[in-house]
């Protein structure tokens, strides 16, 4: 009999203000450790927590992007536990009354439920290798804000889990609400995992944390998965098994690349102790001037929906109207071409093959303006360049910052159409090829292609081949 | 010499003698205090110029430590200084000294400070009151013109009641919290000890109004004193009779008595009215109080500042155990445990939910009585004049009902103020005056008639 997995997934996200959560705190990354904390984000005596407004707004917009119920009034609540990197003791989140419920987002055919979205800060970071037998603390992250956004339990495998985590990726960058950047931990995923026969109860259930990549996420789930299948199965083939309890225990693995290591057995079972944040009064989104309806109205189109558009407005096929949409940086800059003159399919092609190469080769920065690309495309409909020529082009314009028609001028690409230059050439290659030329008039017509090599060849490539073919078959079929 | 060094010497010298020796002190700097005194000479149209003002040691200064008489804030310096403190500043006035108070202002005596208690100022055998004991002490001395306490749960009324001096505690929100140490967050609030009635009120009117700091503090301009007219004409002023038990004390009866006289012979309507669910008030409290406090103090961990004991070889959680241990003293320690416990998974429905539900009963009880057309609402403000220090030590409860008659304003988010009302066997009693939350004008004009009318040196009759 077969066994279902069961996948679900926390993912904390850290949300692009310029200032820290609760004060006024830069959050830039990467600075010297506790150059970016005052009394707030120390949680020093007395201070006290103010929220930041553009955070709240960019929840919300993630919230309805996610196709949440965004309520108008949530309430922060104190998440209480002691660690050094946690300055105040608790941490301030949303417990009860959350931001944002029952949302989700689809993955292809199937549509993964959200089951919450909060808002909440993060807390320090502790540095075990900075000195010898002690540790520091870099408070620099500290309180920078996060929204963590929960599924349901709905991913039946670790390929899903991917797939949604790329999914959600791609709608937050959508939305430019995150730099979602798994690196320097702007997108954390913690991922819980149970398997069970088909119809049966839920599983027992192990998380599995810091993974540093997507990859690293599939390749650990499917290592959890197989590890508990085996478990249960050696269980169930004991002779004496009579059921009972799951042999699964609640352990908590980390897995940075996708390798399992059991965690520490924390030392108290954690009781959060969640109550309401006393130093806040609920989040009132009118006190904070957003009225969600707004919000979503001036929503950017979605990954979703522009595919969806791509597909139908320019004739695509799924794929590529995927890869199209696949950022909004890749979308904006395809739809730029097609509105510098491009047909779409011509646009795509050029988008999804060098434009994309060359990006790819220099951090995701688009070298050529889409208004030169369409005027390099022009040359080639025009036949004025080959279209290998002018992908040669390309890469040269593109770290030349010239304009197309100068560059393929500068590099002598121009296609040559002249009649009375193209019978030079094909004259000179007659004379050349006697022989040859004998035995297609004897009726060996496939030596046609190699009087066109040869041609080419005279013409180092500028002959316009379709114009060159026309003038050398006349003038062989001529005697 | 101008007036206003003259009395600041004056102030530096009481603070050096009765200061010290009703261990009311927790930090001075006469030079500091002296040059402070300069700079106000020559700003005297400052609203505050030379008031010379005592800061409780639970919020924050630049200019002295801020220990919460406590173990585990020895020595702590704020690198920033609270709201109150500055416009204090801005406002002219002299900040003199640090006073002591129950440790992060969890007492009614004093008795809980690490640094030993404050005496009464006439009494040294009795507590002067708490937990701002320090301040009220040291006002009743004559040693400084007005000092700064906090309130979670009456400690500025009562003492203030004990030492025979004016206590207020604005309505939540009134004043920013920004640098005043939490304790119970949705109930503590900055209120102000004075000799007179209209001193408290400048001193409040310069601290409150909105603070960007502070996400509680109500969105308001600053409290402006009030007219302070002759009667009280058009007052109603309600008396619950849940707060004159039979077994009140007979003197503090007599006291509020004489009150009820003064404030129907200055023209007041005054009636009986009920708030029904008093008696919830002190079980809420300490529900909700230690429960906020557990939490508000969990950051004293050693990792950061203050106080830290790390045991060797011990982990970062051996740390926490034993500088929290050796920090706190046994009354933070058993709030700490309270607070927690009631949070916890499975009693968090039955004692923090339900307490947060009776909060809501007593806060609608004080509604409907100012709804029901009264301004005012007049009551003792302590059930006994002040006790013999050690008495209640054993006895956590009974120290705990000191303030029953005080922390339902704090329940309710509401304006109260202790007003001196004569004496019995000698020793103060105070009456205390409740409004509704933002009606502090009222509330003050009420106790300026009561001011004048009841002789505080007097026996009560």
């Amino acid at each position: 009999m077969s066994w279902e997995t069961v996948i679900g997934l926390e993912v904390h996200v850290q949300l692009k203000t310029r200032t820290k959560m609760f004060c006024a705190c830069s959050t830039a990354f990467g600075d010297p450790p506790n150059t970016h904390v005052c009394p707030v984000c120390l949680g020093l005596p007395g201070a006290l927590p103010r929220p930041n407004q553009g955070a709240v707004r960019l929840a919300v917009r993630a919230a309805l992007a996610l196709g949440c119920t965004v309520h108008r009034t949530s309430v922060f609540a104190r998440k209480n536990y002691f660690y050094p990197d946690l300055p105040k003791g608790y941490q301030i989140s949303q417990f009860e009354r959350p931001l944002a419920t029952n949302g989700q987002l689809s993955i292809g055919d199937k549509s993964i439920g959200i089951t919450r979205l909060h808002l909440e800060e993060d807390a320090g970071k502790s540095l075990h290798d900075r000195f010898p037998q002690a540790t520091a603390v870099d408070f620099n992250r500290c309180g920078v804000p996060l929204i963590e956004i929960v599924t349901e339990p709905d991913l039946r495998s670790p390929e899903e889990a991917r797939r949604y985590l790329v999914a959600l990726k791609q709608v937050l960058e959508y939305l430019e609400v995150s730099d979602c950047n798994m690196e320097e931990g702007s997108l954390r995923v913690d991922a819980n995992l149970s398997v069970r026969r088909p119809g049966d109860p839920l599983g027992t259930k192990q998380e599995v944390k810091n993974m540093n990549s997507f990859a690293a996420v599939e390749r650990a789930l499917g290592k959890l998965r197989d590890q508990q299948i085996a478990a249960l199965e050696a269980w169930q083939r004991d002779p004496q098994w009579k059921g009972g309890d799951s042999p699964i225990s609640l352990t908590t693995f980390t897995a940075r690349t996708g390798d399992l290591t059991p965690m520490r057995v924390k030392e108290e079972s954690h009781d959060y102790r969640y109550f309401p944040e006393p130093d806040l009064p609920p989040l009132d989104l009118t006190w904070y001037d957003i009225d969600p309806e707004i919000e979503r109205a001036t929503l950017p189109e979605l990954p979703a929906a522009k595919a969806a558009r791509f597909a139908t407005d320019y004739g695509l096929p799924a794929y590529d109207a995927g890869v199209l949409s696949a950022t909004r940086s890749i979308a904006d800059y395809f739809e730029a071409v097609v509105k510098a003159g491009v047909d779409g399919k011509e646009a795509a092609n050029w988008v999804m093959g060098p434009v994309l190469q060359d990006a790819n080769e220099n951090a995701g920065v688009f070298r050529v303006p889409p208004q030169r690309l369409a005027a390099l495309v022009q040359l080639v409909r025009q036949a004025a360049v080959s279209l290998q020529a002018a992908k040669q082009v390309f890469s040269v314009i593109a770290s030349s910052n010239e304009d197309p028609q100068a560059a393929v001028e500068r590099l002598g690409l121009l296609q040559v159409g002249d009649q009375d230059q193209l019978r030079t050439w094909i004259d000179s290659v007659l004379q050349a090829h006697p022989e040859e030329r004998r035995r297609y008039q004897a009726g060996e017509t496939k030596l046609l292609a190699f009087f066109m090599g040869q041609v080419m060849r005279a013409s180092r490539g500028k002959a316009d081949p379709k114009a060159a073919q026309e003038l050398l078959r006349l003038t062989l079929d001529q005697k | 010499m101008s007036d206003i060094r003259a009395r600041a010497r004056e102030a530096a010298d009481r603070i050096e003698t009765d200061g010290r020796r009703l261990n009311a002190v927790l930090a001075f700097d006469r030079d500091g205090l002296l040059r402070q005194a300069d700079a106000a000479a020559g700003r005297r149209q400052a609203p505050l110029a030379g008031v010379v003002i005592g800061v409780k040691d639970n919020i924050a200064t630049l200019e002295y430590p801020t220990t919460c008489a406590s173990r585990i804030l020895e020595g702590y310096r704020s690198p920033y200084e609270a709201t109150a403190v500055r416009r204090l500043k801005e406002a002219g006035a002299l900040i003199a000294c640090k006073t002591n108070l129950d440790e992060f202002a969890m007492g009614s005596s004093t008795e809980h400070s690490a640094y030993g208690r404050t005496l009464h100022p006439e009494r040294p055998e009795l507590v002067c009151g708490g937990s701002s004991g320090g301040s009220a002490a040291l006002v009743a001395a004559g040693a400084v013109d007005a000092a700064l306490g906090s309130e979670t749960g009456g400690s500025v009324r009562q003492p203030a009641a004990f030492c025979g001096v004016v206590g207020v505690k604005p309505t939540y929100g009134r004043v920013s919290r920004y640098g005043l140490v939490a304790f119970g967050s949705s109930l503590d609030q900055i209120g102000v000890v004075a000799r007179s009635v209209v001193m408290a009120a400048n001193v409040l009117s310069v601290i409150s109004g909105r603070d960007p700091n502070d996400a509680t503090c109500a969105d308001r301009e600053p409290f402006r004193p009030p007219e302070f007219p002759r009667d009280l004409a058009g007052f109603t002023v309600g008396v619950p009779a849940e707060y004159f038990p039979r077994d009140l004390d007979p003197g503090i009866r007599a006291g509020c008595e004489q009150a009820k006289r003064a404030l129907r012979e200055a023209g007041a309507s005054v009636r009986e009215i009920s708030l029904p669910n008093t008696r919830l008030a002190i079980p809420t409290y300490y529900i909700i109080a230690p429960a906020e406090a557990s939490s508000n103090l969990a950051r004293y961990d050693g990792a950061r500042y203050g106080l830290r004991v790390a045991p060797p070889d011990g982990d970062v959680h051996a740390m926490f155990r034993a500088t929290r241990g050796a920090g706190f003293g046994p009354e933070v320690r058993r709030r700490i445990l309270v607070g927690t416990y009631v949070l916890s998974a499975g009693y968090y429905d039955a004692y923090y939910r339900k307490a947060c539900a009776a909060r809501a009963l007593i806060a609608q009880d004080f509604t409907r009585a100012f709804q029901s057309g009264v301004d005012l609402i007049l009551t003792p403000t302590t059930p006994t004049t002040a006790f013999r220090a050690g008495e209640k030590m054993d006895d956590p409860v009974a120290m705990y009902l000191a303030d029953v008659f005080v922390c339902p304003a704090n329940l309710a988010w509401l304006c109260a103020i202790s007003v001196p009302a004569g004496r019995s066997n000698g020793l103060p009693v105070g009456v205390q005056l409740i409004g509704p939350q933002f009606g502090e004008a009222r509330l003050f004009q009420a106790a300026a008639v009561l001011e004048r009318a009841l002789d505080a040196q007097a026996e009560v009759r």
